[in-house]
């Protein structure tokens, strides 16, 4: 497997810290469903979801609990999972091949055109009829573009990608602000709320949209983990080494922008986890992808989970959770910042 | 081993490298010489194809580089850059471990006898005690001896240093110079190049001395390392002394001040000193 104990390579610490972590998700999972406004016992609730998972006899189950347990509450948790991971595992994969720290998943410009999308859909409901469809396509569109802008003579040099994401997302935006402009009022207030991001309609038929495809990516870049490590190092490293830099830095964007684009269009532009989380999984585990990965995986969906939960219970009225994301997570890379910046930032 | 026929690079339209032909045999360490800028490390890249020649080829145990597969190339050869800095705080023995990563297979790949390999060659350049330390943080030269660790890894039959002394100290210098030569007696090929004359004529099998205008000499470098090349690429400033019957390249100011003291012109002037 790979994960065996040499002299010092400590590996089985590490696999520890994993399970630990995993162990952590499923604690906050069974929380976050208790939580909640409707005044269930914590016996109700697992009960219902136990009925679920064990494929009981769902018909026992009181109608209200199993609508606002099942129906609501489970897809939502399950919703924040996927986008929190699969946000996390872009933004690591992001860093990597950038090989920048400060790099985001939004960095090739696919917030910016599944939010142009988005609004096409809000603004001309006629012609856009699915606002889902609409964001992830023109969120691949803008990093497909930006891809090609920065390809030149067969290759794709790292500021030369970063300087067309710039390009392009910008040009995205002025799009996105020049539909603000034409809509209605009551249009604009929903593009505005869309790009807060929120879980306020998830269903079952969206976890199902999204959960495959981050899982197969997950594990698409979970395998490539250790060629991750090596494109960090640089192009000409890599070809050394014997990865081919601009074949596998096509596999891994490309992977990276679907789940970020799939994670988008369902929810919105939620923003710090893909930046954050895999700071934090380089700070437990070592800079290494093959624990990076499932480390960001897990610990982006715990603490969308965790924000969600807060978004939706803090108050009576619902808050964006996009809102809490950003103030939970700027004190926190404050304080990367001021204690670990020597050694993160270089 | 290596043969290179006619190789043509231009950067825009400075033309760097026009016309250089040479070959290296198996088991050889061959120093690669010649004054800043006039290619060296394009050639090398050019070798690894890193870039692509304008014109000329490059074949390595009798096959065409421009041919082979990034993955295969990697299995014949390794290579030293001078300089290279991650922004990722990787650990000095997984910085080694990547060097393995060429003969990896499987879902993580990373095998026991690979790890075992990375510490032998962290052992064999005795610097064991940086194992745990972040490759990002250590000095360039602690860096430079890292990377050398990590082409022994790679354990490929042919393996390009570039410059791969110049940020050592004097004991380190002698070190990786005897392991380079102890590598070649394994039956391995080893292309370095290196700015200090005295290093290429105490430990090279063969010298290849390249300027602006293409390769200015080949060979042994009893016959290369003489006052006539050294005069035509460092412009009249250095000599070759014999001292025991070691050849030695000294800067000609201080051979000059030394002769004039023995004559005594010099010892009757106070200021200067002819320690």
């Amino acid at each position: 497997m790979g994960y065996d104990d040499v002299g010092g390579f400590s590996e089985y610490k590490k696999i520890l810290i994993l399970l630990v972590i995993a162990a952590l998700m499923f604690i906050s999972a069974l929380t976050a469903v208790v939580m909640g406004k409707y005044g269930f016992t914590v016996l109700d609730v697992y009960q219902t979801v136990f009925t679920h998972v064990t494929f009981g006899d769902v018909s026992a189950i009181e109608k209200l609990n199993n609508t606002i347990i099942w129906d609501i509450r489970a897809p939502r948790i399950l919703l924040t999972l996927f986008v929190g991971g699969a946000l996390a595992i872009a933004g690591a994969v992001f860093q990597g091949v950038f090989r920048n720290p400060l790099v985001e998943p939004y960095i090739l410009g696919v917030s910016s055109g599944a939010a142009f999308g988005a609004a096409l859909g809000i603004v001309f409901p006629a012609i856009f009829f699915s606002l889902q469809l609409s964001a992830f396509a023109f969120g691949s569109i803008a990093v497909a573009v930006a891809y090609l802008l920065a390809r030149v003579r067969g290759e794709t040099p790292v500021v030369t990608l970063i300087l067309a994401g710039v390009i392009v997302g910008s040009i995205f935006a002025a799009l996105v602000s020049l539909l603000k402009y034409l809509s209605t009022d009551a249009a604009l207030r929903e593009i505005v709320f869309w790009m807060m991001g929120g879980f306020y309609y998830a269903t079952w038929n969206d976890v199902r949209v999204i959960a495959p495809v981050v899982i197969i990516g997950f594990i698409v870049l979970w395998a490539l983990g250790w060629k991750l490590n090596i494109l960090s190092m640089g192009d000409d490293e890599a070809r050394t080494l014997g990865v081919n830099p601009e074949r596998y830095k096509f596999i891994v964007i490309s992977i990276a922008t679907a789940v970020t684009a799939f994670a988008v269009s369902l929810v919105g532009i939620i923003a710090w986890v893909g930046l954050m989380m895999p700071h934090a999984s380089r700070i437990l585990l070592g800079p290494d992808n093959r624990y990076v990965i499932p480390a960001s995986f897990m610990m982006g969906g715990i603490y969308l989970m965790i924000c969600d939960t807060m978004a939706r219970t803090l108050t009576n009225a619902e808050i964006p959770v996009g809102i809490i994301a950003s103030i939970l997570g700027a004190p926190y890379l404050c304080y990367l910042l001021r204690n670990k910046g020597r050694i993160i930032f270089g | 081993m290596l043969s290179v026929n006619d190789i043509h690079y231009t950067y825009q339209n400075f033309p760097v490298l026009s016309g250089v032909s040479f070959s290296v045999e198996q088991g050889e360490l061959c120093g690669l010489f010649g004054p800043n800028g006039c290619g060296k490390t394009t050639l090398f890249k050019c070798c690894l194809r890193f870039l692509a020649a304008h014109k000329g080829t490059v074949h390595i145990n009798g096959e065409d580089v421009s041919k082979k597969k990034v993955e295969e190339l990697a299995k014949i050869v390794s290579y030293v850059p001078q300089e290279h800095k991650p922004p990722f705080p990787y650990l000095v023995r997984e910085v080694v471990l990547m060097g393995r990563t060429p003969h990896l297979g499987g879902f993580f790949g990373v095998r026991r006898k690979d790890k075992e390999i990375a510490l032998d060659a962290l052992d064999r350049l005795e610097i064991s005690d940086l194992a745990d330390r972040p490759y990002n943080q250590l000095s360039g030269g602690q860096r430079q001896m890292v990377l050398i660790a990590r082409a022994i890894a790679q354990d490929t039959p042919i393996m390009f240093l570039d410059e791969p002394t110049s940020t050592l100290d004097f004991h380190n210098q002698m070190k990786i110079w005897e392991i380079m030569r102890s590598i070649t007696e394994e039956g391995k090929t080893i292309l370095a190049c290196s700015h200090d004359p005295n290093h290429v004529a105490w430990f090279c099998d063969r010298v290849i001395v390249i300027s602006n205008s293409g390769v200015v000499a080949n060979g042994h470098p009893r016959d290369v390392i003489n006052n006539e090349i050294l005069d035509l690429i460092y412009k009249d400033t250095c000599s070759v002394r014999s001292t025991d019957g070691v050849r030695m390249v000294m800067p000609r100011c201080i051979i000059e001040k030394k002769e004039q003291c023995s004559s005594g012109i010099l010892a009757e002037h106070p200021d200067h000193s002819c320690k």
